[in-house]
């Protein structure tokens, strides 16, 4: 029994990985290809029908690039960096149910790799690490441009991480639990976001910060500091880099749909059952995934970045005060149909 | 002052609103704005494919023209030389001898007639000095070559071929001239 158990969790972790690159390849090119049609352009369309290849010329490429690691860097914290990063963006995932259970081989097989009861405190906790990963491949760069996109990263992972908490607290209030599955069962009848728009609206605003994508991409913004934290970085290194935040990308789009859309709960779930349900079930989370990853690629090619104070000003005036009135409001209503008055 | 043109906008610095300062529903209209343009249709020409039309009286490549009976219609009277602002253009003349009759219009001809194609700008002027029709700018391309001796053009690629007439009718209804 418990070799099967070993062996279906082995599976599912795999799985998770490949399906984790995937995808974050797939978005680059996805990415470029939105851009391009919101600019009138056509986009990549050269390798392969429709230029699906893109991302595997992509790849190649940046494993044949000369791997340069400057003279006056930190050499071992120089390779960590875009590990670290990497890494955190991949064990995301671990706690993310993907589906209802799924039944084969005469077994239930759960589609999440652990169901450990405290999901969201694990998840906080990987993303807290990741700006580690940048912050320290910044710092060893031995650049000052990469300080200053590393500095940037942390001040503004700090700042956000704390609107994005209270946000995701009132959630846990509705659902009285701090394990994922528990959250997701919970919405089978109406999603988080009916109760909860504003919290959804902060938790999306910092995901973008922390994500740093635009219009919060200020710790590599090309046009202030060469590249960021990644200015000294090259071939895979820097691969890893692009690849750990496309990863992130994915692995929050599907946090946002388990706290506030329901996960791979969909209307009318109740007329399937078995693995119908099961399959279905992963289909409703991946359209939810892909649709929140669309406008997240929506909103860089529309808004412009923010200056580094206006990014302070909202984070600090604006989302954390909101965030702690709505919690504020959530607990006394839940208090109030609690008959606690 | 009255404005000449109705373009003229009055800029205020007035406090935002608070409907304002929220800033959503601007991001919301810009955001509509970029999905309006996902779906326009595109401009772009897929050039190896896809090349892009040339203008009717585009200017590239020049062609010395031959008449009707296959004879060169330069005189070498040196006019097209003149008019060149970029001096490209040079040119020997020789007399026509007995017995080349089919070969140049008339008495005069030249015997050896360059264009370097590295100075010359396109401008058109070299045709429309040409008293005898013999010189006009086609819709050819000129190409591009390693060495800079290759951009200077003889008579071998000016002068059209008998049986590889190029067609000049484009240039012609721009209005300068009527008859051919």
């Amino acid at each position: 029994m418990d070799t099967a158990l070993l062996i279906e969790k082995s599976i599912l972790v795999l799985l998770l990985f490949l399906v984790s690159l995937g995808a974050a390849a797939y978005m680059t090119y996805f990415e470029r290809k939105l851009a391009a049609w919101i600019q009138d352009r056509v986009g990549p369309d050269r390798a392969g029908p429709f230029g699906i290849l893109q991302p595997i010329a992509d790849g190649v490429k940046m494993f044949l690039k000369e791997d340069f690691i400057p003279a006056k860097a930190d050499k071992w914290l120089f390779i960590i960096g875009p590990g670290i990063a990497m890494f955190t963006a991949l064990i995301t995932s671990a706690v993310v149910p993907w589906g209802p259970k799924l039944h084969l081989f005469g077994r239930d097989i759960v589609l999440q790799v652990a169901d450990i009861n405290i999901g969201i405190l694990y998840v906080f906790g990987v993303i807290s690490i990741g700006v580690y990963g940048i912050m320290i491949g910044g710092w060893a760069s031995n650049n000052k441009y990469s300080l200053y996109g590393a500095i940037r990263a942390s001040s503004q992972m700090i700042s956000y991480e704390l609107a994005m908490g209270v946000s995701a607290i009132t959630i846990v209030l509705l659902s009285g639990s701090l394990s994922l599955t528990t959250i997701v069962e919970g919405q089978s009848e109406v999603w988080n976001i009916f109760y909860q728009p504003v919290a959804f609206l902060i938790f999306f605003i910092c995901a973008l910060a922390e994500l740093n994508r635009a219009p919060f991409d200020l710790p590599e913004c090309e046009s202030e500091l060469v590249g960021g934290y990644h200015t000294e970085y090259s071939s895979m290194k820097l691969g890893l880099y692009l690849f750990a935040e496309y990863t992130s990308m994915f692995v929050s789009s599907a946090i946002m749909a388990i706290l506030f859309f329901g996960g791979y709960n969909f209307p009318g779930m109740s007329h399937f059952s078995g693995n119908t349900l099961a399959v279905l079930g992963i289909l409703a989370f991946a359209s939810k995934i892909f649709i929140f990853i669309f406008v997240i690629m929506w909103i860089r090619w529309t808004i412009p970045r923010f200056r580094f104070d206006q990014l302070m000003h909202l984070g600090w005036k604006s989302l954390l005060p909101l965030s702690l009135i709505n919690l504020l409001v959530t607990g006394l209503v839940i208090a109030y149909k609690n008959g606690w008055f | 002052m009255e404005s000449l043109t109705n373009r003229k906008k009055v800029v205020s610095d007035k406090p935002m609103t608070l409907w304002e300062k929220i800033y959503l529903p601007a991001i919301i209209s810009g955001m509509l704005t970029t999905l309006r343009h996902m779906f326009r249709k595109r401009k772009t020409i897929k050039y190896p494919e896809e090349t892009r039309e040339f203008a009717p009286v585009y200017r590239g490549q020049h062609v010395l023209k031959r008449d009707e009976q296959g004879r060169e219609n330069c005189t070498a009277c040196g006019l097209c030389a003149v008019a060149c602002p970029a001096e490209a253009i040079t040119m020997t003349s020789a007399e026509r001898e007995r017995g080349e009759e089919h070969l140049y219009r008339e008495e005069k001809y030249a015997a050896t007639y360059e264009i370097n194609m590295l100075r010359c700008i396109f401008c058109g002027l070299c045709e429309e000095a040409c008293p005898k029709e013999a010189i006009f700018l086609t819709d050819r391309l000129v190409p591009t070559y390693f060495e800079r001796d290759n951009f200077t053009y003889g008579k071998d690629k000016l002068v059209e071929s008998l049986d590889e007439r190029i067609d000049i009718t484009k240039r012609q209804h721009t209005g300068k001239r009527t008859q051919l």
